[in-house]
């Protein structure tokens, strides 16, 4: 008998986690647009709640359309499971709030999205939660800003805006040694470009608004689990291999070997913070994987095209892109990101913020807005905007200079987005 | 629950629930390089309906100590031994894939331990072919690859799964990527040589359950003929559709099928 084989990649972006639905044939994934479901019996209702069966019973803690877009994820990042979220925040919150209490301590790169960045340095804080923000290209520092208190490691697979790449072998390598995991946030490169956990990261995360749905319609969230990251062996992890009081005394690690932080993050987080995602949000997102790699291949197709004619231009500053020799992180994103690095990049406009300014009211086809990821060309200022609760020290510690326009390349006619770019650009060395 | 057995610790997954001699036990056995969690639901089914349930950990699995037993009959005894250390005089004795063999060999040898006897995914002799063998021999990361892809039907692999979230492949390959170096080969090897199945089912005198998956390629139901033949008044229940990771694609219907034969009490 030959070797048999997994499906792969663009059959699981169709097909993973659902089946047909069996009482009316329908080939797309249903909407259970429902808060609760009948139960049998008493007996099963109970069971339910205990979890001596599986199945739903409380559209806040999983709901069947929600189920079926948690499998995708974790079928093409290569996981045990997922949760779905109200957002990529929720999602990051979640992992953090099942992994440690007040008292403990994250490392994160200091590349991170400005909503990130937030809750990291002021509001968990406020709940004793503290974190340093470490250069994510120097491994040293990762290494050590690692504290007794330590709960996790966390970056960006490609840092917003800079698109630092994060060496995540490395990383990883540091987080193990320390018998602690390592988070990222995947919404750059989503699993078509990189498998996180392929390169030893952990637990992932998602803003799912972004390319895995593609349409702009929706927020939404994707928490992942590796299920490799041994609990029980790190001994640092309490909430996961102790009785939890909140669940007759349950001690997940004992009751999954590889889906303990699952367990807990869906028992206690779903349920006590109610951060969930709408089914409806999650059909549509659905619909959006169902295309993403051949969006992913066009994003970056796109991209290539884009930044070979910004490159040309006079008006043209600088490019950050770790595809051009220029970026620190070229080799890096050569062995890591092999299929591209995204369709999100930033430059900077000769003249300033005035400038910048002028170019960004002076486009047509690209949409001024706070959002990435989206089918459409967007573009936006991220020290006003996204960024804007950061200081000037923060914002030049992320890449970010007053001048710095972030690009989404999106799925237009790329000949359509050179002509708008090109235009743009003469109108803002007129200021 | 841990406890000394034969000099090592050995483990078993109760649901966090006190062993309580009044009640009846049931004793859940998992398959090659798996532990307790393969019996996770139904176990827990039990220990919160009536019983003690005890889904153990074999030697050199999950959290048991020790090296891996190398046959059947050892794998038997020591489950025989296990009983015996946690005060359980008999028990409705559950066994998925490898782990139906070792309770079948553990009522054969120990009738008196076995109140009842549920064989999942079941084939007797249980033969491994030479390429997975091979790969588990040199650790190889391709015969985890062909369990899991062997061990779930075609409609499992696309997913669906009743837990919600889940993605069963997914975590059933990092289960296997847990067990220690050999241990998945110790395993397999042990049910290739096992030769008793026959011999040791004519000797069973409790009440027996059959469970298929039509679609299992590791055990075929037609494999489960000599069994059977050898038991006439068993109990056989097939799942259509179903594959050998029979616990996880039909989690349910395994559950109901076993509180016939395990005969809980309600609670």
């Amino acid at each position: 008998m030959s070797q048999p084989k997994y499906l792969r990649f663009d059959t699981l972006s169709l097909h993973a986690g659902q089946q047909p639905d069996p009482q009316f044939g329908a080939r797309a994934t249903p909407i259970y647009q429902t808060t609760a479901y009948v139960f049998k019996d008493t007996d099963q209702a109970a069971s339910l709640f205990n979890m001596e069966r599986a199945g739903h019973l409380y559209s806040r803690i999983s709901n069947p359309t929600n189920a079926v877009l948690e499998e995708r994820i974790a079928a093409l990042e290569g996981g045990v499971g997922a949760i779905a979220t109200a957002s990529g925040q929720a999602a990051m919150h979640l992992a953090i709030a099942t992994l440690m209490g007040a008292g403990s301590h994250v490392v994160a790169s200091h590349s991170l999205y400005g909503g990130s960045h937030n809750l990291l340095a002021y509001t968990l804080p406020r709940f004793g939660v503290e974190t340093t923000f470490v250069n994510p290209r120097d491994l040293a520092a990762w290494r050590g800003a690692i504290r007794a208190n330590t709960r996790l490691l966390f970056g960006e697979t490609l840092g917003n805006p800079g698109l630092d790449v994060l060496d995540i072998p490395a990383v990883a390598g540091i987080a193990h040694g320390a018998k602690l995991p390592l988070l990222v946030d995947s919404t750059f490169t989503t699993p078509y470009l990189m498998r996180p956990f392929d390169l030893g990261a952990d637990l992932l995360f998602h803003s799912a608004t972004k390319f895995l749905s593609g349409h702009g319609i929706v927020i939404g969230g994707l928490l992942v689990d590796g299920g490799a990251f041994d609990w029980d062996a790190s001994g640092n992890f309490a909430t996961l291999t102790e009785p939890y009081a909140g669940f007759h005394g349950m001690d997940f690690t004992e009751e999954s070997t590889v889906a303990a932080f699952l367990l807990r993050a869906r028992r206690e987080g779903l349920r006590d913070f109610g951060a969930c995602m709408s089914p409806t949000t999650a059909f549509h997102i659905l619909q959006g994987i169902e295309t993403l790699p051949l969006r992913m291949q066009r994003h970056v197709e796109n991209t290539r095209k884009v930044i070979a004619f910004l490159s040309r231009q006079a008006a043209v500053e600088s490019i950050g892109y770790p595809e051009l020799e220029s970026h620190p992180d070229h080799a890096l994103a050569r062995k890591l990101l092999p299929r591209g690095c995204g369709a999100v990049f930033t430059f900077s406009v000769k003249g300033g913020r005035p400038a910048g300014r002028k170019f960004i009211e002076s486009l047509r086809v690209f949409s001024h807005l706070a959002n990435v990821g989206d089918a459409k060309s967007l573009v936006i200022h991220p020290a006003t905007t996204t960024h804007f609760r950061m200081d000037d020290a923060a914002l030049a510690a992320a890449g970010i200079g007053p001048g710095t326009i972030r690009l989404s390349i999106g799925l237009e006619d790329p000949d359509d987005l050179i002509e708008d770019l090109s235009g743009a650009l003469r109108a803002s060395q007129k200021v | 629950m841990k406890l000394p057995v034969d000099g090592k610790q050995a483990y078993a997954y109760t649901a966090g629930r006190a062993l309580d001699a009044k009640l009846p036990s049931v004793v859940f056995v998992h398959g090659a390089a798996n532990d307790h969690s393969a019996f996770l639901l139904q176990s827990r089914y039990f220990a919160y309906h009536g019983c003690n349930a005890l889904a153990v950990d074999l030697p050199g699995h999950g959290r048991s100590e020790g090296a891996p037993l190398t046959t059947i009959g050892a794998m038997g005894d020591w489950l025989a031994s296990f009983m015996g250390a946690a005060g359980i005089p008999s028990a409705a004795l559950v066994g998925h894939s490898m782990g139906s063999l070792v309770a079948l060999e553990c009522a054969a040898r120990h009738p008196a331990r076995a109140r009842a006897l549920a064989l999942i995914g079941t084939s007797a002799p249980m033969p491994v072919g030479d390429a997975l063998l091979g790969a588990a021999r040199e650790d190889s990361h391709a015969a985890l690859d062909m369990l899991n892809i062997w061990g779930h039907s075609a409609t499992a692999q696309l997913g669906g799964n009743t837990v919600p979230g889940m993605w069963m492949t997914g975590a059933n390959v990092r289960l296997l990527e847990r067990a220690k170096p050999q241990v998945l080969h110790v395993d397999l090897k042990a049910c290739h040589d096992y030769a008793d199945g026959r011999t040791s089912a004519a000797k069973v005198r409790c009440p027996v359950l059959f469970v298929l998956g039509s679609r299992d390629m590791m055990t075929p139901p037609r494999t489960a003929k000599d069994l059977q033949a050898a038991i006439p008044e068993a109990r056989t229940v097939v799942f259509e559709g179903t594959g050998h990771a029979l616990m996880a694609e039909r989690p349910d219907g395994v559950l109901e099928a076993l509180i016939g034969v395990v005969g809980a009490p309600k609670s």
